[in-house]
């Protein structure tokens, strides 16, 4: 078979998507992750493509064990998530979207640094233009504050990559460890899409400023990307554990305040990563292949999520669980697949998230993380609560609000029939997604002692949810915005920024009179040496010339007699 | 047969050629004759490329006289890269000739700039292939008594001084360099140029040798527009026809800077030009404010042709300041800048040609709105432009690339800054076009102009496509000019 980049047919598809229209758009996108995945599926973990760029070797593709099931898991997300925009006209969306997938598939296949950096720098702007892609004032600031942070990711690789090429003379991206300089800069690109705490803003303030069809894109890739960058970068990295608990931990408390359900599942998100990062963090062979599976399996089901989500919102045009209520009798189909994602990423046994995350928590056991496991126990109770109870309860239970509504379009529920019979599909037969993992470490995750933690857990949880609610102690659904660690990105930090502004205005205002005048003789000056009639340019007599010629036989032979 | 007498055909078909092309009087005739030409040089340079990087050097003795005597031409991977350059270009830029020749020169001139054309193309592969340092001053004269026709059969009448005033400097610079030959043949007694460096040797200390080696040193500087012998250029450039703009910005002074090199490195001696005489210094001087001045008037033209001629002493400046370090990565950039140079300016100037064709002029002032009416044209426009500023995937970027590394090798970090910011300089002029073509909008007729025909944008597109594909696959160039480099300075090669 020719080697050809993975990249290409997304490349390619986003091309003709800008072009063409109608039927034959839908086809030329559905057959980009489909020959895409065909073809992978005869590509060889050891496949190494290397390029001379200059000086720099560049492997642009590299297949390894790692590798492989991230692209396998964005090529059926890719699929899923076309297959859920097919009834949109936006060719923006469409072509940044195609390019979006494409890139995150070419990241994960990079084999040094600045091919990385390349699709690091593809995957931020493509998503950006998915946040912008609403075409709202709230998503166009969104989609600049989003930008920012991940132009600051890539400015961070970029600086952390040539560092180490100057210190090793090598781009290779293999494991980077945490030591020096530049791996601490590294580490802290990787960890903005990560979502590290502090730096997840553009997650819970991006994410939900999108289409309903784009979120379902954002939610897919960015974030796992980083996450099998971290994997390949800085495995068993012990700080990553306790980044990784707090993660999981912290998102829950405002997950539960919050009133936007699509922000819901963005905190969510973030506490599912943590799991991935504790995994990472970890390093053992069990954990790296718990990290892996929960971030395949995260693509599936908060996917899923995320498409019912979108699937009311494109239905109602809201998103509010305040908003919300009584649309199950509307929309039963959709219904019922939310059902299936909430009881995923609660993670009951039989289903996918069940098999993943137990190898982390295992995982945690077998290296003597007593504390970080109870505290990976009360995020896992939280998810039940967050996103197994609150996100079907609230839009599609509760009051009924009385909205007019029908059931989503065919497209929509397709692709969230595809999600969650995956889901559904991989718990029930783990070895399909266990033999695909990266490293060597046989697991069994249909034992008592997990079934019975799982369920004893998740049932204490939900009785607790029930008892809040019964009581009225439960936080009340109230139409409001909640800023959280982002107050001090923008109110804070705007706020220091308009004092500085005012004062330099003032200083400013002193010095400008004077430097305005200053300036204004300089270019007057400039004219007259380089200005279009100037000494420099203007065309000198034949006889100025031929002195010039003089002057630099002089020059060279008084310099050469000394 | 054929293939042994490949270097003297190089010169001699298209020097056989230009009285035919006279004759055959009628333009469009004397335009196949000139592509065929062209096309053959272009074969014939490519062969021997690839010859000299399978076997090393040719040496070819002009008939049948062994050198030193005889006059010996000496094809090695230096050269052999010039001669690809020039007819290289030579070949693209005549493929636009016919429509631009048609529409800016009158019916019975159009045979005499075609016959001038392959002359000038004969005198510049001549300077480049010959192995004889008196033989480079008679090609040296031919191209330039030709570029002299060339450019004054531009429509401005202004054309005519112009031609003039370089008539004059260019006589001077063809006589400093037959002076400083002289003074060397009455030192040694050779001409040629191998037999010269060998000769050369012992007499570094020899007043007679240095004083030529400053008269080739001046005379040199002058014909390649070294800052302050530029000011001729860029009246030349501005007022001659468009296509005679792209043919010599892309290959005159290229094939000026090739005879630098040899005369410097091959005939001197690395160790003679750079030590005993005070070159490095006088030419990283001169090279920066090549650039600096070059860039900062470029931005202040109202002519589109003279910002670019202005940003052709910039980054002639480039190849000045590569040559002045005098190490195997500046030679390198230094040689990779000439061809990229060369791809880069040929392509812009053939894009003027086409908004010339269109819009009767090339102020900045023409520009406006041709975002909208000429996009592919304007787009040419933009990818050089990127290129002369040295974004990467550019071929710009790679030679600046290798010239900062130069820079740094030698610890002059304040020259890589130098030259870093001379690129922020271009960016200015770059945008000024930019600004023009895309932010404005034409007024009266020039909003109904339309794309450029297809004779003109393809060859424009070749070039401009070449920049990119060498600014990516840099392995041909870079290969060929590192081997070059090295072998100018003794290493290996």
């Amino acid at each position: 078979m020719p080697e050809y980049h993975p990249f290409l047919p997304f490349l390619v598809a986003a091309l003709l998507a800008a072009v063409t229209r109608g039927t034959l758009r839908s086809i030329i996108m559905l057959l980009a992750p489909v020959v895409g995945g065909l073809m992978l599926l005869g590509v060889e973990t050891g496949t190494l493509v290397q390029y001379q760029l200059m000086e720099l070797t560049l492997s642009p593709y590299r297949v390894d064990a790692l590798s492989l099931p991230f692209a396998y898991i964005f090529h059926i997300g890719a699929f899923i998530c076309v297959l859920y925009s097919l009834h949109l006209k936006d060719t923006l969306q469409h072509v940044a979207g195609m390019l979006y997938a494409g890139s995150a598939i070419g990241a994960v296949f990079a084999g040094d640094l600045f091919t990385l950096f390349i699709f690091w720098e593809i995957l931020g702007l493509s998503s950006a233009f998915l946040v912008w892609s609403s075409r709202d004032d709230q998503s166009v600031s969104a989609g600049v504050r989003y930008l920012i942070f991940q132009v600051l990711s890539g400015v961070l690789l970029m600086a952390g990559a040539l560092w180490i090429w100057v210190d090793t003379g090598s781009l290779a991206f293999d494991v980077i460890g945490l030591e020096g300089g530049a791996a601490w800069l590294i580490f802290f690109a990787f960890g903005i899409k990560c979502g590290f705490p502090f730096l997840h803003n553009w997650i819970t303030d991006g994410y939900p400023a999108s289409t309903p069809t784009g979120t379902v894109f954002l939610c897919c890739f960015t974030t796992k990307v980083a996450i099998y960058a971290m994997a390949r970068g800085f495995p068993g990295t012990e700080l990553l554990v306790y980044i990784g608990a707090f993660m999981a931990c912290y998102p829950i408390f405002f997950a539960v305040i919050e009133n936007d359900l699509r922000r819901v599942l963005a905190y969510s998100m973030i506490n599912q990563l943590g799991f991935m990062v504790v995994g990472v963090g970890l390093g053992t062979a069990l954990a790296l292949n718990g990290a892996v599976a929960h971030a395949f399996n995260d693509v599936l089901f908060k996917g899923l999520l995320f498409m019912s989500m979108g699937a009311v919102m494109y239905v109602t045009g809201r998103t509010k669980a305040s908003d919300l209520g009584g649309l199950y009798k509307k929309m039963p189909i959709t219904t019922a697949l939310c059902i299936v994602g909430a009881v995923t990423i609660s993670a009951f046994p039989l289903v996918s998230a069940f098999i993943s995350k137990s190898m982390i928590m295992s995982a945690l056991i077998e290296e003597g993380h007593g504390i970080i496991w109870m505290f990976m126990l009360f995020a896992s109770a939280g998810v039940l609560e967050h996103a197994g109870i609150k996100i079907p309860y609230f839009a599609f239970f509760a009051h009924d609000q009385g909205i007019e509504a029908q059931e989503a379009p065919r497209n929509m529920l397709g692709a969230m029939s595809i999600a969650a019979v995956l889901c559904v599909a991989i718990g029930v037969f783990p070895a399909m997604l266990y033999n695909i993992l990266p490293y060597d470490a046989p697991y069994s995750p249909y034992d008592m002692t997990h079934v019975l933690t799982q369920m004893q857990l998740l049932a204490f949880a939900t009785l607790g949810v029930v008892f809040l609610h019964r009581s009225g102690r439960y936080p009340a659904e109230v139409p409001s915005v909640n800023l959280d660690f982002e107050w001090v990105y923008r109110r804070l930090l705007p706020g220091i920024y308009r004092i500085v502004v005012r004062t330099l205005q003032i200083i400013g205002d002193f010095i400008g009179s004077y430097l305005q005048s200053w300036s204004g003789n300089l270019m007057a000056a400039l004219n007259r040496t380089h200005g279009p009639q100037g000494t420099l340019a203007r065309t000198w007599p034949t006889g100025s010339m031929v002195l010039w010629v003089a002057v630099l036989l002089a020059v060279f032979l008084v310099l050469d007699f000394l | 047969m054929i293939a042994s007498n490949l270097p003297a055909l190089q010169v001699v078909i298209p020097l056989l050629s230009a009285p035919l092309a006279l004759m055959l009087r009628r333009g469009t005739h004397s335009w196949v004759l000139a592509q065929l030409v062209c096309i053959a040089a272009l074969a014939i340079s490519i062969n021997l490329l690839q010859t000299v990087l399978a076997t090393g050097p040719i040496s070819y003795e002009m008939g049948g006289w062994a050198p030193p005597w005889g006059i010996e031409y000496y094809v090695d991977a230096v050269n052999a890269f010039v001669l690809l350059i020039v007819s290289g270009i030579g070949t693209i830029v005549m493929l636009a000739a016919r429509t631009s020749v048609a529409k800016e020169i009158a019916g019975d001139k159009q045979s005499l700039f075609y016959t001038a054309y392959l002359l000038c193309l004969t005198g510049l592969l001549g300077i480049t292939i010959t192995g004889d340092a008196f033989n480079i001053f008679v090609f040296l004269e031919i191209s330039s008594l030709s570029t002299y026709i060339l450019i004054s059969l531009g429509r401005d009448r202004r054309a005519l001084t112009a031609a003039f005033q370089y008539l004059i400097m260019g006589t001077i610079g063809a006589t400093f360099i037959l002076i400083g030959v002289g003074m060397l043949y009455m030192s040694t007694g050779t001409l040629n140029i191998l037999d010269l460096a060998e000769r050369l040797q012992p007499l570094s200390d020899s007043r007679t040798v240095q004083a030529g080696f400053a008269f080739v040193a001046v005379g040199v500087s002058l014909k390649l527009a070294l800052f302050p012998l530029h000011l001729w250029l860029p009246n030349a450039y501005a007022y001659a026809p468009s296509i005679a703009s792209a043919f010599l910005a892309a290959t005159a002074t290229k094939v000026a800077v090739y005879v630098m090199l040899r005369f410097f490195f091959t005939v001197f001696g690395v160790d003679f030009s750079f030590e005993v005489m005070p070159l490095g210094i006088i030419l990283a001087i001169l090279a920066i404010l090549a650039i600096f001045v070059g860039s900062a008037v470029a931005i202040f033209q109202d002519n589109v042709k003279r910002l670019l001629a202005y940003s052709s002493v910039a980054q002639i400046g480039y190849m000045i300041l590569g040559i002045s370090f005098a190490t195997v990565t500046g030679l390198t950039a230094a040689i990779l800048h000439l061809f990229n140079h060369a791809l880069m300016k040929g392509g812009l100037f053939l894009a003027l040609a086409a908004v010339f064709y269109r819009t009767g002029g090339v102020s900045v002032a023409h520009f406006r709105g041709l975002g909208k009416t000429m996009p592919w044209t304007m787009f040419a426009v933009v990818i050089g432009g990127l290129s002369l500023i040295g974004v990467p995937l550019t071929v710009g970027f790679v030679s600046k690339w290798y010239l900062v590394l130069g820079a740094l090798e030698l610890g002059y970090w304040w020259i890589a800054l130098l030259v870093l910011a001379g690129s922020l300089l271009a960016v200015i002029y770059v945008w000024k076009l930019v600004e023009a073509a895309y932010f404005q909008t034409a007024e009266g007729d020039a909003a109904s102009v339309r794309e450029a025909p297809l004779s003109l944008l393809v060859p424009a597109w070749i070039l401009i496509g070449a920049n990119i594909y060498f600014g990516i696959d840099t392995s041909l160039t870079t290969g060929v000019a590192r081997t070059a480099a090295a072998s100018l300075l003794g290493i290996g090669g």
